[in-house]
């Protein structure tokens, strides 16, 4: 049976500069798949080219069988993937509702229910005590809640997160984690999600790809990756060192 | 029912004052003169125009320095076609508009189809408005340089003609404000509707809104297009209010500078800082020409002096002023002070 998201065998370059190159990721409707790998290994440029921002040099990409390489970014979310941007994109003068109200309005029939649907994600990402204050008010953290929270109003199948939990306390970070948790069991909404943090990552995800100067050089389990003696040699093991 | 709504985010002190301006400015004609009249229509109509600017800078992000433009052609083809057929206004202001959104629509799709943004979206503007500028001063059909007149017969500045838009200089300044609170009113039920959000949206973060499901080429076109179709309603009572219309002072940039000013002083991307700046900046303008005017006649200063530019260097202080310590504008600034407005909240 095909996967929910079929990446395959997709590269992309910039001025001769291989950020992806000919990386296939398989992720299964209600799966939890986390991307990992050092700086610069291309997991960014992978969303980007899921997410519709710029085409592929070569590759198929598609969504429950259906196409969506080529698509651009606002047709990539009326397919059911939204995403967050790691350098979160808030729209500063507008207020934390009025954010994710516009992602709410993707789908929604009115002004009224998508404030409703809004004001519900503002709440599950803990951001109610600051509903009415403008974007450009709140701290990083709050900035990558409200980043979650908005990408979620637009009801996707699929979300794609990128390091939304960088710069996150540790039980901050545990909190992110169970939410993501329970709307995967109540909702079946799958995630595929960029992540530093390991604490989350080895939580959260069911099944671990890495990337490394833009290849897959391994996947698997989260038990499975932390063996991998390649991984550690280029990404985990680093982290011990410091 | 959009005036209920519009009432919805004003506090009691907000109303109070709102029935005040209005009271004041419905009775104006009874206690003041014609001059004053003169003025407060021109306010009006700037306060119109500055709402439609306001439309694209201040709701979608979209620079325009070429609203001269939609009020021009507008302007010109309502008054050509009552010059030369006799249609009156009440039917040309329907071709009328259509070729002023035209117009936006050509530009909006140059720009947005080939992502000339920011600046360069405004030199396109400034661009398309010199273009007819010129192409007018070689057609002779319409006046070329020379100008196109409209009929003005003796007792037409007595009786009230809608119609045909003829009548005393109170008809088009109680239709100026009816169209100015129409404006303001429209404006506000976009700004609060789907379309409004949208537009903020991409006004703030272009890619955050794109990734969120929003079309931008198209919802930036119903920026241009809400924006130019008023316009092109203010061309139509421009050229009713003129009877004369020159390709120089109708395109010129001076008239689409003139337009963005409003809005700035009176805070660009609020609903009442386009109002508020029109009455600012005319009176202060008018009232200038008429203390300079006084100076020369009681002798205080030489009359053969000459002080053609004094009004835009005021005007220029006044905006550069209004950059430097107040670059909201003042009516955001002003609101919270008067405690006008309901803050956000349901």
């Amino acid at each position: 049976m095909a996967a929910f998201l079929e990446i395959e065998n997709v590269s992309k370059s910039f001025r001769g500069l291989k950020a992806v190159s000919n990386v296939s990721l398989n992720v299964e409707e209600g799966g939890m798949v986390a991307l990992i790998g050092p700086n610069g290994a291309g997991k960014t440029t992978l969303f980007n080219l899921i997410a519709g921002v710029f085409p592929a040099d070569e590759g198929r990409i598609t969504l429950a069988g259906n196409d969506i390489l080529g698509l651009r970014p606002d047709q990539i979310c009326d397919a059911g993937i939204s995403r967050t941007f790691q350098l979160v994109k808030p729209f500063p003068d507008m207020t934390v509702l009025e954010n994710v109200t516009v992602g709410a309005l993707h789908g929604a029939q009115n002004i009224q229910e998508a404030r409703k649907a809004a004001r519900n994600n503002v709440e599950l990402l803990d951001l109610a005590n600051k509903i009415h204050l403008p974007a450009h008010s709140l701290t990083l953290p709050d900035r990558k809640r409200l980043e979650v929270a908005r990408a979620l109003a637009t009801r996707p199948k699929l979300l794609l997160l990128d390091e939304v939990m960088a710069g996150l306390r540790p039980t901050e970070t545990d909190e992110m984690v169970a939410v993501f948790k329970s709307l995967n069991q109540e909702t079946g909404i799958t995630i595929l999600l960029i992540e530093h943090v390991m604490r989350a990552v080895m939580s959260l995800s069911h099944h671990v790809a890495v990337l490394h100067h833009g290849k897959k050089i391994s996947e698997g389990t989260p038990g499975h990756i932390t063996q991998d003696p390649e991984v550690l040699d280029c990404y985990l093991g680093e982290e011990e060192d410091v | 029912m959009m005036g209920v709504n519009f009432l919805a985010d004003l506090t009691i002190k907000g109303k109070a004052g709102l029935l005040l301006i209005l009271a004041i400015l419905i009775s104006l004609p009874f206690w003041s003169s014609s001059y004053i009249i003169s003025v407060a229509t021109i306010t009006l109509y700037l306060a119109i125009l500055g709402q439609s600017w306001n439309l694209m800078l201040g709701f979608a992000g979209l620079l325009s320095l070429g609203h001269a433009l939609f009020v021009g052609i507008s302007a010109y083809l309502a008054a050509y076609v009552f010059s030369v057929l006799g249609l009156p206004p009440v039917i040309s202001v329907f071709p009328a508009v259509l070729l002023a959104i035209l117009m936006g629509m050509l530009i909006g799709y140059l720009g947005f189809r080939f992502s000339i943004g920011g600046v360069y979206f405004a030199l396109l503007t400034i661009a398309f408005a010199e273009l007819v500028r010129i192409s007018v001063d070689h057609m002779g059909f319409i006046g070329g340089t020379e100008g196109l007149f409209l009929p003005v017969s003796e007792g037409d500045r007595k009786g009230v003609d809608l119609i045909n838009l003829r009548g005393h200089p109170f008809m088009f300044y109680y239709l100026a404000m009816v169209l100015a609170f129409l404006t303001l009113a429209g404006c506000r039920t976009l700004l609060k509707s789907k379309l409004g959000y949208y537009w903020q949206a991409i006004r703030d973060d272009q890619d955050a809104a794109q990734a969120l499901g929003i079309n931008v080429f198209r919802y930036k076109m119903y920026a241009v297009i809400y924006s130019s179709g008023i316009a092109g309603v203010a061309g139509v009572f421009y050229a009713f209010y003129q009877n004369s219309l020159f390709p120089e002072s109708v395109f010129g940039i001076e008239r689409s500078i003139e337009v963005t000013l409003g809005p700035i002083v009176g805070g660009v991307g609020s609903l009442f800082g386009p109002v508020l700046g029109a009455f600012i900046l005319t009176p202060l303008g008018e009232g200038l020409t008429e203390l300079i005017d006084f100076l020369k006649n009681s002798g205080i200063i030489d009359p053969k002096l000459k002080l053609n530019g004094l009004k835009l260097l005021i005007w220029g202080l006044v905006v550069s002023l209004i950059v430097l310590f107040k670059p909201r504008g003042i009516w955001p600034w002003l609101s919270d002070k008067l405690g006008f407005c309901r803050t956000e909240g349901d």
